[in-house]
């Protein structure tokens, strides 16, 4: 009954890949059927057109690649954050519940013993965007794509880049007059990035 | 009955389970045979000396079966740490009440960053682009046309265990809250490579970014060899289409791996020859290290274990005597080879028994036996995988982080017990 069974589900196979010529052992498994007759794709997939994949294709990269055009000043982004985001990152980016935006790793430095005692209730916050983000992309980035968090992705770029600058002059990154746009995005130095080092473990990989 | 006495494994009480179990060690001191009284009334019923459930026909069973009403304590929990006012979400599982490799679906842990997305199967779509020949698109009709492969695994979230990362003081927690960040099931799905092979991927490609179509669009960067090996686009677990908390109708499966980069509510796979340095991989899910740098893309969960029976915040029920020791060790790297108990503060070590199937990058239970002396003891239990690779002692996993830093903490637990039975959370 297995064996049938086997035999049968290969038979399937072979008939979905076209390749009826080829030899069947009925105690084959998939795996050694598609490596022995050298199958390496099924083409169940269908083609999709650029067309299609623009309005998904929102990854803004540190190469500045899908930046999208649009520009936000600080001033701006003061305003927006008042009514769109102090009611879960406090007022100054650092109270908290939601993720800390601003400060030194979160506020205290990185190497004081005593810095989990100073923040109980939410030890999560003891890391900050301003510190431990090493690319000013990744904030206009996740702005764009998840915030607020009530209304994701409700905010025009416009309003993310005033944003983005906001808290990049929370972190004292940008001056209190300074207008961000798509170019000189790219010229932020985040302090992290010099702290960065990808993990040696993928080394070979 | 054999006579042999149990043979000592190591100090504390832990004993040698191939003597144990020959022993015949009897754990109650005598049994009593019922006595029939013969009585020839002829009145008697047997109903009458029966419980209500031997004389009631039961009830019809459901369509989708649920646990028992007397076990309806068993719940997963919100992690107190969450920030309440957010959808920001981190539910542990009760492992202190499970056995076996296997967690319930139900049971699995679950972290969301964004909450559930109600996602609809027939609108939902998988799309592959980026430094491939061809862009493709797969609906779910056409991926269930794929070969399927199955696979126990054990997943974990990168900041399981934090408290006792970061805490000064070994706070007074119990299994579920501070290890249930963990659990085991088989997952199926469709090998990611056959996907990938069908785009044709470009000699420059190094990494792909996968997304989730949740509200968040959660979003992580892989190296393409972790899913050219054993990645798979997951449809199911423990044998039912995934559930939504844990990515229905689809996630990225990377064994090993921290959860957070199985992403949830797959829909979208960019081929690219960078990371794109997302949300969690700029800040909550890197390792700050004791000179201050920051470790990206720490993928892999390391060797780790923890007794679940007796674990925080139990009273053993009786002063002394027998208890048999069990918990789960994993590795993200390969096998579990032995874990190691100790029952004396880690003066003394035995080798544990490990049940079988021991499987790699999957829950491997643990058990030995222990006669408990009644006084103040410390277990510890100390895994080691397939490469060596073996558990730190909590200073040496301190001394190299930050003192904040609380991603893959994988060292011994200690579980002290009062000479009250009372099991509780220390440090050694």
């Amino acid at each position: 009954m297995f064996k049938f069974l086997t035999k049968k589900l290969v038979v399937i196979y072979f008939s979905a890949l076209n390749l009826l010529t080829a030899e069947v052992y009925a105690e084959t498994t998939k795996e050694v059927i598609a490596d022995k007759f050298k199958i390496e794709t099924f083409n169940f997939g269908e083609l999709i057109t650029e067309e299609e994949i623009a309005p998904y294709d929102i990854t803004i990269f540190p190469s500045g690649k899908n930046l999208p055009t649009g520009q936000g000043s600080v001033k701006q982004g003061r305003q927006l954050y008042g009514t769109q985001c102090a009611m879960c990152h406090g007022d100054s980016g650092i109270e908290g519940p939601a993720a800390r935006l601003a400060g030194s790793d979160g506020w205290f430095a990185f190497n004081d013993p005593l810095r989990i005692l100073r923040i109980d209730k939410y030890p999560i916050l003891l890391i900050s965007v301003g510190s431990l983000w090493p690319q000013a992309t990744s904030i206009l980035d996740y702005i764009r794509r998840a915030m607020p968090h009530y209304a994701p992705k409700s905010l025009t770029n416009n309003e993310s880049y005033a944003l983005t600058a906001y808290i990049l002059n929370l972190n004292n990154l940008i001056d209190d007059d300074a207008v961000l746009d798509q170019n000189n995005i790219l010229l932020v130095s985040m302090p992290a990035k010099e702290r960065n080092f990808i993990s040696p473990i993928l080394e070979g990989m | 009955m054999k006579t042999a006495k149990p043979t000592q494994a190591a100090l504390g009480g832990l004993l040698n389970r191939r003597s144990f179990l020959l022993s015949g060690l009897s754990l109650t001191s005598a049994i009593s045979l019922p006595t029939f009284a013969n009585s020839n009334t002829g009145t008697e019923k047997l109903a009458d000396d029966l419980p209500i459930w031997m004389k009631t026909p039961g009830v019809n069973d459901i369509g989708y079966g649920l646990p028992v009403k007397y076990e309806e304590h068993i719940k997963r929990t919100l992690a107190a740490t969450t920030p309440e006012t957010s959808l920001f979400s981190i539910w542990h599982s009760p492992l202190q009440n499970q056995r076996g490799m296997i967690t319930p679906s139900g049971l699995h842990f679950s972290v969301n960053h964004n909450g559930i997305p109600d996602i609809d199967p027939t609108k939902h779509q998988l799309i592959i682009h980026g430094l491939v020949d061809k862009p493709l698109k797969f609906d779910m009709e056409s991926l269930m046309r794929y070969p399927i492969v199955s696979n126990i695994h054990f997943l974990e979230c990168a900041g399981n265990t934090a408290p006792n990362a970061v805490s000064l003081t070994a706070l007074d927690q119990n299994c579920q809250e501070l290890f249930g960040q963990v659990s085991g099931s088989e997952w199926s799905g469709i090998p990611l490579k056959y996907l990938l092979k069908e785009a044709g991927i470009k000699p420059s490609a190094k990494w792909v970014i996968a997304e989730g179509a949740d509200g968040g669009s959660h979003s992580r960067s892989i190296p393409l060899d972790k899913l050219l090996d054993d990645a798979i686009i997951a449809l199911y677990q423990n044998g039912e289409r995934i559930r939504p908390s844990q990515g229905y109708p689809m996630r990225l499966f990377v064994p090993g791996w921290e959860g957070n980069a199985n992403v949830k509510w797959l829909h979208r796979l960019e081929v690219t020859d960078k990371p794109a340095f997302t949300k969690d991989e700029s800040g909550l899910y890197s390792d700050i290290l004791a000179d201050g740098k920051i470790e990206r893309f720490s993928f892999h969960m390391d060797v780790k274990s923890v007794i679940t029976h007796p674990s925080g915040q139990q009273v053993l029920p009786d002063k002394k005597g027998f208890y048999e020791i069990s918990g789960l060790a994993w590795s993200g790297y390969g096998k579990i080879k032995h874990v190691e108990v100790s029952a004396d503060g880690g003066k003394t070590w035995a080798k544990a028994h490990l049940e079988q199937p021991a499987l790699s990058k999957s829950l491997t239970r643990f058990t030995i036996p222990w006669q408990w002396n009644g006084h103040s003891s410390t277990l510890l239990s100390r895994a080691t995988d397939e490469y060596g690779r073996i558990q730190p002692t909590r200073d040496v996993w301190r001394d190299k982080y930050a003192s904040y830093s609380f991603n893959h903490y994988n060292a011994i637990q200690a579980w002290q017990i009062s000479s009250d039975g009372r099991v509780e959370n220390t440090y050694v």
